[in-house]
């Protein structure tokens, strides 16, 4: 399907999604709320068919949290952008585990090094750093006057 | 300490006599060229370097003829360990209870920018231990990012030149050549 | 859940391999739940090289970050800095000239050539046989020789720079190439005598490490690993990039899903490599190797993502500016980070010896999934 198709047929899905203009591939923001359900549409829907999830980011924008997924069909050959905004003092989103196996390692990323919370993510805890690290580093206020040596 | 002037002889004096030859020496030096001539590195890669410590291992710059044939996997049975790889906060722990393993006499060479002083992954990183030597005792350090495998051989050389001199460490700063 | 080693009450093992063990291929920690000799749970634990390759990013220029990605996965270092300088140049929109462009893909193939020689050598090694590691080591030294000629380095070399390459090739490059290839045909057929055709090898490599092709979308598999289960990813092949779409290559498929299919698929894209070479060795054609641009590159407010088809698999890299001279944020999508998500899945209800086997064929590079 092509880009305008996909809009089409997704703001169907979710009405209240923010196309974004100018991208590569069809890019829409949302909210956390109803997310899953969202997801899960996307991948069973027969025209839609993502089944390959193939980045999951989090970015800090110092405002705000968001957690951006990649997804392509392989099927359909058709990409999607979806942007998730976070409240910056309680990221919580719903886990997609069930529907990618893939983030099981890549939300225990997320959560790691940004702190965003994943419910329903079957074994949520720090992948890189020790268990008994503080902090999470890849935030933008992140200090650490001892290791990190600033040029 | 300089490498370049080829293989020392043999340490003591030999005196002919009819049906053989006496050899007369201290036990020091004889003890030290044979320990010299037959150390067993521990197979220790953390990143890129590891590859270039196993071109040093392979057909075209062999390490093992210089007496490091049996790389052993357990630390229990090394003499040496070659730390290939930069050292992360996580690791290093690991590498203490590595080095406490080997028994004495024991030595480390640190291999590539990443264990000597953090290297490229100096700046601006959180995680990364700014040099190996912040952990365990180093005696040879070789530069390079990766260093190539003629430059490890120049290393050994020199760690097995330092093992017959049978100085300690303090001794040799002092005896530095000008 | 954290498990404690030692032994559980229904009498499983739960013992370590790693992080210093010679076949984890770096620093990889698995914890293994063993009943008897049959695993019954992988776990790896990762972090033992997390050197911070993010955040780091964020206060390098557009020109600095490239040479850090030659240090994630070493042994496919052209093909990551090719993608970071993809990455870049689709922001700024520049045209690469012709002849950068062919040298790429030669220095990218000749690469992937030398990564799957030294996972035949290592694999072999996990499994017992030490001879293949020293022939490995025999065939990527040419190659390694010829990357110094041109390159300056030959394991970590910066070539590949926004804009082209950082300067043109070494007068003796072609005839080199060409004397590998004509060495290297003969070699392949003494592979598959060594190895391919050994019984010990076969039978510990067939069956082992099962994964179906809905399980490998699922996991995110790309590469070999996914191409072994029927997965149809080469990115050289759907997405194309500089002149993959001019050249002629066949994608390798396997549909058995076990490790003896990811070796076939390795081994069929060793041949396939050989033959891209062959194609473009003669046809360099002449020009500049590298657009003209400024000084201090300037990413427009935006984002961009670029994937290319390393020796593992899919590696992306993804570029979020707020149009200053530093990114605001850098993503590597690593192919190793989701094959090792499928590790736990493939190798439980085997046996030990199986679980090297299946590592093995995986063909892991550690500081890849840690960044």
């Amino acid at each position: 399907m092509t880009n305008e198709e996909l809009k089409q047929k997704i703001g169907e899905i979710l009405p209240d999604a923010a196309f974004e203009e100018g991208t590569e591939w069809t890019t829409l923001s949302c909210g956390p709320e109803g997310f899953l359900d969202f997801a899960a549409r996307l991948k069973k829907e027969s025209d839609l068919h993502f089944d390959y999830l193939f980045c999951l980011t989090a970015v800090d924008w110092k405002t705000h949290l968001t957690v951006v997924y990649h997804f392509t069909s392989t099927v359909h050959r058709h990409s999607l952008v979806v942007k998730v905004k976070l409240d910056r003092s309680q990221p919580i989103v719903e886990s997609v585990t069930g529907l990618w196996r893939t983030a099981e390692f890549h939300e225990r990323e997320a959560y790691d090094l940004m702190g965003i919370t994943f419910n329903g993510h079957p074994d949520l805890r720090r992948l890189f750093l020790t268990p008994e690290y503080e902090g999470f580093p890849l935030r933008k206020d992140f200090e650490d006057p001892i290791n990190m040596i600033k040029l | 300490m300089d490498v370049t002037q080829g293989n020392k002889p043999f340490p003591g004096q030999v005196h002919e006599i009819p049906g053989g030859g006496v050899m007369l020496s201290k036990i020091d030096d004889v003890i030290n060229w044979a320990r010299s001539n037959s150390l067993w590195p521990l197979t220790f890669a953390t990143s890129c370097c590891g590859i270039e410590m196993m071109s040093a291992a392979g057909a075209k710059y062999d390490f093992s003829r210089f007496g490091f044939e049996v790389a052993r996997a357990t630390p229990r049975q090394a003499d040496v360990i070659i730390i290939a790889g930069t050292i992360v906060n996580k690791m290093a722990p690991v590498l203490k209870r590595l080095y406490d393993q080997m028994a004495d006499p024991k030595y480390v060479i640190a291999m590539g920018a990443c264990a000597i002083s953090g290297g490229p992954f100096f700046y601006n990183t959180y995680s990364v231990v700014k040099g190996a030597d912040h952990i365990i005792p180093v005696d040879v350090y070789v530069a390079g990012c990766p260093p190539r495998p003629e430059a490890l051989l120049h290393s050994l050389l020199a760690l097995q030149e330092k093992i017959r001199s049978g100085m300690t460490r303090e001794q040799i700063r002092e005896n530095k050549p000008v | 859940m954290l498990e404690q080693i030692g032994t559980t009450d229904q009498g499983d093992m739960i013992i370590n391999v790693g992080p210093q063990h010679p076949s984890t291929h770096g620093v990889l920690h698995l914890v293994i739940t063993l009943n008897g000799e049959t695993v019954k749970k992988v776990e790896p634990h990762l972090g033992y090289i997390h050197r911070s390759i993010e955040k780091m990013s964020e206060s390098l220029s557009y020109r600095q970050f490239i040479y850090v990605t030659s240090r994630m996965d070493y042994l496919s270092s052209h093909i990551n800095n090719h993608a970071c300088a993809l990455c870049v140049e689709k922001g700024l929109q520049l045209e690469i000239p012709q002849r950068a462009q062919v040298i790429r893909v030669l220095l990218d193939e000749l690469t992937r050539l030398a990564s799957h020689q030294l996972w035949w050598g290592a694999l072999a090694m996990d499994l017992g046989a030490m001879t293949p590691f020293f022939y490995a080591f025999r065939e990527r030294e040419m190659i390694n020789e010829i990357m110094e000629d041109t390159c300056g380095a030959r394991l970590t070399m910066n070539y590949i720079v926004p804009g082209g390459l950082m300067m043109d090739l070494h007068p003796d490059f072609q005839r080199k190439v060409k004397e590998f290839l004509r060495l290297f045909k003969s070699k392949i057929h003494e592979y598959d005598e060594l190895v391919t055709g050994n019984v010990i090898f076969q039978s510990r490599t067939q069956g082992v490490g099962v994964i179906s092709k809905e399980d490998a979308i699922s996991f995110g598999c790309t590469g070999p690993t996914g191409r072994g289960s029927g997965v149809s990813c080469d990115i050289r092949k759907l997405y194309p990039y500089e002149v993959y779409d001019k050249v002629q290559f066949d994608e390798v498929l396997e549909h058995g899903g076990d490790s003896w299919s990811r070796y076939k698929v390795r081994i069929g894209e060793m041949v396939q490599s050989m033959r891209i070479i062959e194609q473009l060795i003669d046809n360099i054609p002449e020009g500049d190797h590298q657009a003209k641009t400024k000084a201090v590159l300037k990413l427009p407010k935006g984002e961009f993502y670029t994937r290319v088809e390393t020796a593992r698999g899919e590696f992306g890299v993804y570029i979020i500016s707020e149009g200053g001279t530093t990114p605001y944020r850098i993503k590597y999508r690593s192919p190793g980070f989701s094959n090792l998500s499928a590790l736990d899945h493939m190798a439980r209800g085997g046996k030990i010896g199986d679980l090297m086997a299946t590592m093995g064929t995986l063909d892991l590079v550690i500081p890849d999934i840690d960044r």
